[in-house]
């Protein structure tokens, strides 16, 4: 998407919607939806992967530490790693708390 | 000139589909629109017609297989009447929000309940807004002869709408009539094999269907309304090719010796036929009566509407549904057509021959009869269901 789809008018819509760009919902920010975000302790992370396994959202990727973060970007702040974490590694806090 | 053979309607519908040389057929049966799959079938079977017939297991199926089909690429064909079209309902709304070009031949029968069998218009009425073009044939002739223009019209890459060709269930498609068929070569040209805008396609991946947010929803139902109305001027050219090439000239609105009379019968679908019959048998009698049948139900042709019957002074308009709770379908739109004039005739609507009944040239001249005494009596705007008992 080059701009965001409320900026579209109808005349620009491709015909019958088709999106000509493959992959592209990977542009659209689900992260607003979220109230909550996962803060990760490192201390008691123990990289088992389970937040990854279970994010229903891809949001987790492994970085060059070998810690699992979750893209706030994609993150719904469902609460599920937080729940899943074996270790209580993953804590949910509100967004505006962390400003 | 082609061929004049007698044959039943239903087979001469099938005839074309197969002549329009199309990729795809899925349906299930139900009558009675049986017989046009029933003979497509034989025709994929015995390798007359290069095609895939997929035998689904409901007509909800069908229409879906119809459309993962085009979304390929492929022409495709369904056919269905009454609880058939409910159950496909669903998937007639995506077809024309995906602008995929099909066809379905509607042999229009009855919704239950009570449960029926026979003809009327309630089946398409049930969708009347999930934006496909909507024809409404009288003739086995004009059944043949818009399989093609429909496949014409719906590929134009200016339109990429699904069409429906409507023909009376029963008193259509189950009788013999004569048909002059066309030359296989001059179907070839006017209808060259389906080039689609987009495909699914492996080599070039694409999104269909996808999921529009509030803030995008509206825009893309005004695209695709938009180009639905705009589509009138490309079915009347599609028309016009068509009667070059046959000698057979179609219209959104069709007239019968209506250009001077007081009083105009309009009509949808092969009433046209019998009501045509009454109007001759009334001129003879000395009454102006003339007759307005529509061809084009969706986009609805507004303008030509207004324009065959603005200057007569009484409409009697007959429909063969009821909006249970309104009144008929075709007698809402054609009001609507005339409310913006400061003149403009007065609408008596009846209901008529719903599941099937009888309406002969004399019960049309019963209605005329009957809505000129009301109009003297003061009510210019009549609504019943005519012949009820009781
Ligand atoms: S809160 Fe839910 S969406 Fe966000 S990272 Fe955890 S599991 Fe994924
Ligand atoms: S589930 Fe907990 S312990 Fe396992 S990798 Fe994720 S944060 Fe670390």
């Amino acid at each position: 998407m080059t701009k965001p789809e409320s900026e579209w008018t109808w005349k620009e819509l491709t015909v019958g919607n088709v999106i000509l760009e493959p992959g592209n919902a990977s542009q659209y920010r689900t992260g607003d939806w979220k109230t909550l975000k996962p803060i990760l302790n490192k201390e008691l992370c123990i990289h088992c992967g389970l937040c990854y396994i279970f994010c229903p959202d891809m949001a987790y990727n492994l970085n060059e530490e070998g810690y699992f973060i979750g893209d706030l970007f994609y993150c719904k702040g469902c609460g599920i790693c937080a729940k899943e974490c074996p270790t209580g590694a993953i804590t949910m806090v509100l967004e505006e708390e962390e400003k | 000139m082609g061929k004049r053979i007698g044959m039943e309607v239903s087979i001469a519908a099938a005839e074309a589909v197969k002549q329009a040389n199309v990729d795809v057929i899925s349906a299930y049966p139900i009558t009675p629109q049986t017989h046009i799959v029933e003979h497509l079938s034989e025709l994929v079977a015995n390798g007359e017609l290069d095609a895939e017939f997929f035998c689904v297991e409901s007509e909800h199926s069908a229409l879906s297989v119809c459309l993962g089909a085009a979304a390929t690429g492929a022409r495709t064909f369904t056919c269905t009447s009454s609880q058939g079209l409910v159950l496909m309902s669903e998937i007639t709304y995506i077809a024309s929000g995906l602008r995929l070009p099909m066809l379905m031949i509607i042999s229009n029968r009855t919704i239950s309940a009570p449960l029926s069998i026979w003809n009327d218009h309630s089946d398409v009425m049930s969708i009347r807004d999930c934006g496909w073009i909507q024809f409404f044939v009288e003739n086995g002739q004009e059944v043949y002869d818009h399989v093609f223009v429909s496949y014409r019209l719906a590929e134009d890459r200016n339109v990429l709408f699904p069409v429906i060709i409507n023909m009376d269930g029963f008193i259509l498609s189950h009788v013999i009539e004569p048909i002059e068929l066309i030359e296989q070569e001059k179907i070839n040209q006017f209808l060259p094999p389906y080039q689609p805008l987009y495909q699914l396609h492996p080599d070039h991946p694409v999104t269909m269907g996808a999921f529009a947010l509030p803030s995008i929803f509206a825009e893309a139902k005004k695209a695709q309304e938009e180009a639905l109305l705009s589509s009138i001027p490309k079915i009347t050219e599609t028309w016009k090719a068509f009667g070059d090439m046959t000698g057979r000239y179609y219209n959104p609105v069709e007239i019968y010796k209506a250009e001077d009379a007081d009083t105009l019968l309009v009509t949808m679908g092969c009433f046209g036929e019998t009501a045509s019959v009454a109007v001759d048998k009334m001129r003879e009698g000395g009454k102006s009566v003339g007759l307005v049948k529509i061809r084009l139900w969706r986009p609805f042709p507004f303008d030509d509407l207004k324009k065959a019957t603005i200057d007569a002074k009484q409409l009697v308009v007959i429909d063969r549904a009821i909006s249970v709770g309104a009144c008929g379908p075709v007698a809402a739109e054609v009001k609507a057509a005339l409310y913006g004039k400061d003149q403009r005739p007065s609408v008596y609507n009846f209901v008529a021959g719903i599941s099937g009944r009888d309406v002969t040239s004399s019960d049309f001249i019963k209605m005329v009869d009957k809505a000129e005494r009301e109009m003297e009596e003061g009510n210019k705007e009549g609504y019943e269901i005519y012949g009820v008992r009781g």
